[in-house]
């Protein structure tokens, strides 16, 4: 990590980002909610650094406000992809058979969507709510890690140590859990690091189009649709949020590919 | 090449399957009766009484079992009635046929541009590996990755736009309409193609043909662009078919960004209006498009690839 700067950088940025988030409410920022109509659209100034947004609130304070939106609803969703993936991926590389099968064809068919289209049906059907974004991105995102899942599981199942702790009376629960999971963990923090910055764009997109946050809560897709029709006058307001996820995708996508390149020394790079 | 075709054109039933089921299971998640929706837009808005609710019901099968509604919706859309926008009355079918061309041609269009983009630079990226051009070549793969197509077509419209005033910022109907929405889609695909056709290339220039090839005197242009490109634009090709679901699924962003009037921006609009029955025929037409889509873009690359010709495996 030390000869990679780009791995460096990442890890900075993701650091920093989450660092700051979670500090939010102690720093000396405006409300991120006030409304003051007077103070609308102002430039940037000392009180309010990025300037305010069409409601008059402080656009620096939604923003740092809104990376605490963004980063707890991409680490929910992927909790809820990790475990619905892991489940149906151990089952299905573990028991292989008929299950294995039935599994895998409810996979090949969540693929046969292109997901933002799934993900923009489900979330508009639900209707407009941050839960229901994340329940769209889980929808569309776990069955591809469920494949993945599923062929480290399978190639495990035969090694050695499986064997061994087969022979001295392990619960099939307890070979996957405990012995196969372990052995596979490596790989699987590379495949969720990469994935953060997917999830990122999937939930501001979603926002983006009205279907995730609602107001007032900040939320960089949300901040982004709002800007659009001030971008003339104040294009801060667009830009501020547009790097904001621009950073953070940036950050997650070059910390996963250091850790892979740490992980699997024989990757291509 | 045969059994492959076979097998492929075996499962495609069950996916069309698959897919007209979990589309039709979407609109039973959906809040609201479609009666009552119906009735009340016939009566201007006026609730209905709960006795023609009922009757609307039973006329509209919508008592009836699950698996006999599904078949119902299902024998229907075979033959193109998707049923009627709850909004407008009209045919859902025929709105998505009428708007279809205009997404295609956005995502065409964009797909072209990342294509046309992409591979040259992923090859002069992969040829001067380790100069200045293949660093800046990384960075704009690392920037694309990063950059999602709603921020980089309001940053294009400030741009080239408001900004500059060179182009339309919406519209449609002429080449200059088209050209910063294919741009600001295409953006995050050009440069995963890129990125790709980098990694191919080097991979290929390391075979031992590629040696042959340069040891029988060759020039370097001839090794690269006549031996190495041929096969090392296979991968390349894999990638188009999800590149073009990406691609139909970015549309739906950048339609409602610069008014463009494809099913993205119909589907939008069917959202915010609770019309869930357009969301249900978007999705299966988009689905069966791209399961075409990809079939067409697996079979292309069998037929592509030599080694595949006789049956021998791929490794």
């Amino acid at each position: 990590m030390r000869r990679d700067p780009g791995s460096f950088l990442g890890f900075g940025i993701v650091a920093g980002v989450i660092l700051v988030a979670a500090l939010a409410p102690l720093l000396p920022l405006h409300d991120p909610t006030h409304l003051d109509l007077q103070n609308r659209l102002l430039s940037p100034s000392f009180e309010f650094p990025l300037g305010t947004d069409h409601l008059g609130r402080d656009e620096l304070s939604r923003l740092i406000f809104g990376a605490r939106t963004t980063l707890l609803m991409s680490a929910a969703s992927l909790a809820i992809i990790m475990t619905l993936a892991s489940t149906v991926g151990s089952l299905s590389g573990y028991y292989g058979g008929w299950l294995d099968t039935v599994l895998m064809m409810v996979v090949d068919l969540m693929l046969a969507f292109p997901s933002l289209i799934l993900g923009v049906a489900v979330a508009g059907i639900l209707g407009p709510s941050l839960i229901n974004v994340m329940i769209a991105v889980s929808v569309v995102w776990w069955a591809s890690h469920a494949r993945v899942i599923r062929g480290m599981v399978l190639s495990a199942r035969n090694k050695e140590y499986v064997e061994g702790a087969r022979a001295i009376g392990a619960s099939d629960g307890r070979i996957v859990v405990y012995h196969i999971s372990r052995n596979i963990v490596g790989p699987l923090v590379v495949l969720v690091t990469l994935d953060m910055g997917w999830i990122i764009l999937g939930i501001a997109g979603l926002s983006f189009l009205g279907l995730g946050a609602q107001p007032p809560t900040p939320e960089w897709g949300a901040m982004l649709n709002d800007s659009r029709s001030y971008m003339q006058t104040s294009p801060i307001l667009l830009l501020a949020p547009g790097s904001a996820i621009f950073l953070l995708v940036l950050g997650f996508n070059l910390m996963g590919d250091g850790i892979r390149d740490i992980l699997d020394p024989t990757t291509y790079r | 090449m045969q059994s492959y075709l076979a097998r492929r054109l075996m499962t495609l039933p069950l996916l069309l399957l698959g897919i007209s089921i979990i589309s039709f299971m979407l609109l039973n998640f959906a809040p609201g009766d479609a009666a009552e929706i119906t009735l009340m837009r016939q009566n201007g808005g006026v609730a209905p009484s709960p006795q023609e609710v009922v009757e609307l019901r039973q006329e509209l099968g919508l008592n009836d079992p699950l698996p006999i509604r599904y078949g119902r919706w299902v024998s229907n859309a075979v033959r193109g009635d998707l049923g009627e926008s709850y909004r407008s009355g009209d045919s859902i079918a025929n709105e998505l046929l009428r708007r279809l061309p205009a997404t295609l041609l956005l995502a065409a269009t964009a797909l072209a541009l990342a294509v046309a983009a992409g591979i040259p630079l992923g090859v002069l990226a992969a040829v001067n590996r380790g100069t200045w051009l293949d660093t800046s070549c990384r960075l704009l793969a690392l920037v694309g990755a990063a950059v999602p197509s709603y921020v980089m077509a309001p940053v294009l419209m400030l741009f080239f736009a408001v900004k500059l005033g060179w182009l339309p910022a919406v519209g449609y109907g002429s080449p200059k309409n088209l050209l910063l929405p294919a741009l600001a889609l295409s953006f995050g695909t050009m440069a995963q193609l890129m990125r790709l056709t980098r990694a191919s290339v080097l991979d290929v220039l390391g075979q031992d043909y590629i040696r042959t090839a340069r040891a029988k005197g060759l020039s370097e242009r001839s090794v690269v662009w006549g031996h190495g490109l041929k096969s090392a634009l296979l991968p390349v090709v894999t990638v188009l078919g999800t590149s073009t679901g990406f691609l139909l699924g970015g549309a739906v962003i950048i339609e409602s960004i610069f008014g463009w009037p494809g099913v993205g921006q119909f589907v939008i609009q069917g959202i915010s209006q609770r019309d869930y029955p357009v969301v249900q025929g978007f999705v299966l037409y988009m689905a069966v498009a791209f399961l075409l889509i990809n079939l067409a873009v697996d079979v292309s690359y069998r037929w592509l690839d030599p080694r595949l010709h006789f049956g021998g495996k791929f490794n």
